[in-house]
């Protein structure tokens, strides 16, 4: 295991998170490895969302630790941005994204955070100056087709696209673990196909990912790698084939389910 | 209220709207004549309030944090001009630089406690902070304020470097720029320099990625953490550059007539440049000065009419309508010109949320439109 150790990229032990009396999670264990793309599935409620909110210093577990590249995210005082600032980034459940900003400044803006870190006061460099960043954006609203809408508002695009934009939002970032909250969730077929073609051409460049999702068509063309979470416990982890066949799976979750 | 920011524009584009501005600005003697607002004290109080409304939106036009305590910066600037007056010199030159030195200090202490708390509680911090520094100037701070007779040049005060070169004050002591006295129209011209300094900053930072990152506050805090950026020093540091912009507006006050008064710190006076904005057009660079000048304009009109000059105005109908209509609209004039100014930004707030400067979009946008129109019908 050890001579494994370099390669893990997030590393979740013994973590426990109770609501009041509601076990969210208990004693969850979890090894990502690098270059991996490790799915998350699990019935409504199950605590997909609430591990992954563990992940980024927006809940802190009673117990257990979280270590991602050697930092343990659940000591010391980390603010969601420190967690950033190390090479975590996130696609939210609802679409966040900046609505009064245009889209092509929605993608600038995290890579300024990524270039410059957690304040800078430039309050005097005018923004046409930053080519470089502005050049990196626009190719990736190429790579979703967004570009021809680079300078509209970004509040008035559709649910599927808010999240696409997200999705870039991330991108720029070049983080080293990219964690993908029901990242079709809402989008029209259409839309879904486009961003799992998205997402494979991630995959290829080797990003990590922990990716949550309901849709079994896009679990089973991505992920390396799928945990089964079901009533705050895993159930089953390993190949996406041994998990199609498993029958703790099928009963807690797939049950009557065409995969 | 929500309003569209667009920050990206070409340079040309930006100096083609400083120039208008400056030339507009510098040219108010001539044109404001024809509207009846042609002499100083009124001009003056355009320039002022405009610095005054531009550094409060670079606050809450930017990053919509809604401060409810402005007029304590306006304050502080006033009593610093008037300190320097009477101990360092009668030139506005360390004035000035006091006063920005002093409101920051302020502005870094209010602001690091209120930005503690977000929304209303924000705003009550504020609010509270700016009534605590009223009461103080009345009481406690009497010996640095000189409470309610407020703080005025004398003159056998000390001023120091005056002294160093031979200086010497004849008469009442005036504000001087290196020898001529601010009074009158120079007072308004170095009034509208500095404002349009003040304008083209806030022009720069309206477009600089400092500046998309306040708005990137305003539109999404959370996301803006999980992007990876603090919002602290962000929100900190346009609260004290707006504090800066309010102590600048209260030292020119205090230039263009030498005296602080505790009442330029009372929550109305917080509560006016608010009004200034959203009527103007809240984030946007021109709005908050089309909206300072717009009331104060208003204020200066309106207040002088009194019920005398109603009668006359209502000559031309029988006695008892006269009277009737002078019974109707005395409330909105004189001391009651806030009633007319609430009725206005109501009508503001309900029918153009993004207050003059969107009318003149609208306006603008019907022109635009007919064109089009017209293009589609020849296909």
């Amino acid at each position: 295991m050890s001579a494994q150790g370099s390669n893990i990229v997030l590393e979740i032990a013994g973590v426990n998170k109770a609501f009041g009396g509601l076990q969210a999670l208990s004693d969850i264990n979890l090894k990502i490895e690098q270059g991996k793309t490790h799915a998350i599935i699990g019935p409504n409620g199950a605590g997909k969302s609430t591990l992954l909110n563990t992940c980024i210093g927006l809940l802190r577990p009673d117990s257990g630790s979280i270590r991602f590249l050697g930092t343990d995210l659940t000591q010391g005082k980390l603010k969601p941005h420190d967690i950033n600032q190390l090479g975590i980034s996130r696609v939210f459940q609802t679409p966040a994204i900046f609505p009064d900003l245009s889209l092509l400044q929605n993608v600038m803006l995290p890579a300024f955070a990524h270039k410059e870190g957690t304040f800078r006061f430039n309050p005097f460099e005018p923004l046409r100056d930053e080519k470089a960043v502005e050049d990196e954006a626009m190719v990736l609203l190429e790579d979703l087709d967004m570009a021809d809408e680079a300078h509209h508002h970004a509040g008035n695009l559709s649910r599927g696209n808010k999240r696409r934009l997200e999705l870039a939002m991330c991108l720029i970032q070049h983080p080293k673990l990219l964690l993908l909250d029901e990242p079709t969730a809402g989008m029209a077929r259409h839309d879904t196909n486009r961003t799992i073609e998205l997402l494979k051409k991630i995959k290829a460049s080797g990003m990590t990912k922990v990716i949550i999702e309901h849709d079994m068509h896009v679990v089973f063309s991505l992920a390396d790698r799928i945990s089964v979470l079901a009533q705050g416990a895993i159930i089953a982890e390993g190949h996406p084939d041994e998990i199609k066949g498993h029958p703790k799976v099928r009963e807690a979750y797939l049950g009557s389910a065409e995969v | 209220m929500q309003t569209r920011i667009i920050i990206a524009s070409t340079s040309l584009r930006d100096y083609l709207v400083l120039a208008v501005f400056s030339a507009v600005v510098l040219t108010a003697p001539v044109w404001a004549q024809s509207i009846g607002a042609g002499y100083p004290d009124l001009l003056q109080k355009f320039a002022i309030f405009g610095l005054f409304a531009i550094g409060y939106n670079l606050l809450f036009g930017l990053t919509g944090y809604l401060s409810f305590g402005h007029a304590a910066f306006l304050g502080v600037g006033s009593y610093a001009t008037v300190w320097s007056f009477k101990l360092l010199s009668m030139n506005v030159i360390p004035a000035v630089l006091l006063s920005v030195v002093i409101s920051a200090v302020f502005a870094v202490v209010i602001g690091f406690l209120s930005l503690r708390r977000t929304g209303i509680y924000f705003s009550i911090l504020t609010l509270a902070f700016a009534q605590m520094s009223y009461n103080m100037a009345y009481s406690v701070l009497t010996p640095i304020t000189n409470g309610e007779t407020g703080l005025r040049v004398l003159r056998d005060d000390p001023r120091v470097i005056d002294g160093l070169f031979g200086v010497q004050v004849q008469g009442s002591p005036l504000a001087d720029l290196f020898g001529v006295t601010l009074k009158g129209y120079a007072g308004f011209y170095f009034c509208a320099v500095i404002l349009i300094l003040g304008f083209w900053v806030a022009m720069r930072i309206f477009r600089s990625p400092y500046g998309m990152k306040l708005v990137a506050i305003k539109s999404n805090q959370t996301r803006m953490e999980y992007t990876g950026f603090n919002p602290r020093p962000y929100l900190l540091s346009a609260f004290v550059i707006s504090g800066i912009y309010a102590g600048l507006a209260g030292s020119l006050m205090a230039i263009v007539d030498p005296l602080a008064g505790a009442e330029r710190m009372q929550w109305t006076a917080s509560g006016e440049v608010v009004l200034m904005t959203i009527l103007g057009g809240v984030g946007t660079l021109l709005g908050p000065v089309i909206g300072a000048a717009t009331i104060k304009y208003f204020e200066n009109i309106f207040s002088a009419v009194n019920e005398q000059s109603l009668h006359q105005a209502f000559d031309f109908l029988p006695g008892w309508l006269n009277d009737l209509m002078v019974t109707l609209t005395s409330p909105f004039v004189g001391d009651g010109w806030h009633l007319t100014l609430g009725a206005l930004f109501m009508v503001i707030i309900i029918f153009l949320p993004g207050g003059i400067i969107e009318g003149f979009r609208r306006i603008q946008g019907l022109f635009r439109r007919r064109p089009g129109k017209a293009g589609e019908g020849a296909q």
